[in-house]
């Protein structure tokens, strides 16, 4: 039995957002939607995280930072990109120092769009990355499987 | 014999017990901050959940640490229950603690390092109200062993009222309650109060939450120890200072460290050593 679907941890990364999605995913956690209902806890830290949130877009001198967020987090892992900026870059796209969506630099699982993106779509899309987080868990068992024969 | 039939049932049982407070504690969290909250069984859910997680090792002496850390507090919890001294119940506490620090301070993270050091802070600030605590009891009850204190049938509240509130305002360091919680904090969204658990992930960071759990139980055992004359008094109390330490948990804001090693030596020293002083005085 997995018990990922129970306790999905979230950490939030901002790359270059004008906190309109930021404000929106922290009113998730507010008495109104209290996602803590679900056994989602926001952490601080990428080594205790299962679910990567990515709002904004990501420019150059951020690109490195989510690499090594990323990088971080245990297996199993997934990326969810809020927001339309996090799904492709946005308005923001063609600026100079702006290198387009999170999927640029880490590959997102879950692509959540709005301006700014809805606390209800944004609690739709973590429970749709937590479906890829299991069939990602059921993969790890198999290659581990695999590994041991 | 009994004894050691107390031991082996708190080393079975204070997981549950330990899990299913941190559970109910996430409720009435939740309730005083008008939300719903997770179900009882989060936190169960949550443990199982890292053990099925990759476990990040930044160190190859971090997992032993933590282990070492988990054992200790195991054999703490162990050694209370079975009605040993209290003195050696209370210095294997320190081991445990210190090594749960060598664990943080294996890790290359400057927050892992700083976290340590709260740590230390915090186990420096509690250690004298302890020491206090066990000379109170020996004091009233005439011996170091849990055993005896329990049957000497007296009612060490009523003797060690200074004392009983001393140990109250530590109390909320050990639980990582907030006000006193910078080492190590249940909700840090930032990285630092998180600290000492910074570099752990996976299932050393489930051996610490299980580590907890054993813990909060000991220490409610301690509680209970100042009411021991009644069985119901005594968890009823028990059961209100868990109540209390949430309430203090949601209605305070966190200190500095300064603040925390100042005013719990200040207690310990004023409540504690106060009430010493006045049972040398008239016993």
């Amino acid at each position: 039995m997995s018990f990922l679907k129970n306790s999905p941890w979230i950490l939030h990364y901002n790359g270059s957002s004008c906190n309109g999605c930021d404000i929106e995913l922290l009113a998730c956690l507010t008495p109104m939607y209290d996602v803590e209902r679900f056994g989602v806890v926001n952490t601080g830290n990428p080594k205790h995280a299962d679910i990567l949130l990515v709002t904004g877009s990501v420019n150059h001198q951020g690109a490195d930072i989510l690499k090594n967020l990323y990088a971080q987090m245990p297996e199993p892992k997934v990326v969810a990109a809020l927001g339309v900026c996090a799904t492709s870059g946005g308005i923001f796209a063609p600026c100079y120092n702006v290198k387009g969506g999170a999927d640029k630099v880490i590959p997102v699982d879950v692509y959540v769009p709005g301006c700014a993106v809805r606390p209800e779509a944004i609690i739709d899309g973590v429970i749709k990355v937590i479906g890829v987080l299991e069939e990602k868990r059921a993969k790890m068992l198999e290659a581990k499987k695999e590994e041991s024969l | 014999m009994h004894s050691i039939l107390y031991g082996v049932l708190f080393i079975l049982l204070a997981p549950f017990i330990g899990g299913f407070l941190a559970g109910l504690d996430r409720i009435i969290t939740a309730r005083m901050q008008r939300r719903v909250g997770p179900p009882i069984l989060q936190p169960f859910y949550d443990v199982f959940k890292l053990f099925q997680k990759k476990t990040i090792m930044t160190n190859r002496f971090q997992a032993p640490y933590i282990i070492c850390h988990l054992i200790f507090m195991i054999f703490t919890g162990f050694l209370f229950f079975e009605g040993s001294d209290i003195l050696l119940t209370v210095f294997v506490l320190a081991v445990s603690s210190i090594f749960f620090v060598l664990g943080a301070y294996s890790s290359k993270s400057p927050f892992s390092f700083l976290g340590a050091e709260r740590e230390l802070l915090l186990i420096m600030a509690y250690e004298p109200m302890v020491l206090i605590t066990l000379v109170g009891f020996f004091k009233i009850a005439g011996s170091f062993h849990i055993y005896d204190i329990i049957a000497s049938g007296k009612p060490l509240i009523a003797y060690l009222p200074g004392i009983f509130l001393g140990f109250l305002y530590i109390l909320t360091i050990k639980f990582r309650k907030s006000p006193f919680d910078i080492s190590y904090s249940h909700h840090a969204h930032q990285e630092l109060v998180k600290g000492i658990t910074t570099d752990l992930s996976g299932k050393t960071l489930a051996l610490i939450e299980i580590s907890h759990w054993y813990e909060n139980v000991f220490l409610l055992g301690f509680v209970f120890l100042f009411f021991g004359f009644n069985i119901w008094i005594g968890l009823g109390v028990t059961l209100a200072v868990y109540f209390l330490e949430i309430l203090i948990d949601n209605t305070f804001a966190r200190e500095k460290w300064e603040f925390v090693l100042r005013t719990s030596w200040i207690a310990a020293f004023v409540l504690g050593g106060g009430n010493l002083i006045l049972l040398y005085i008239f016993m």
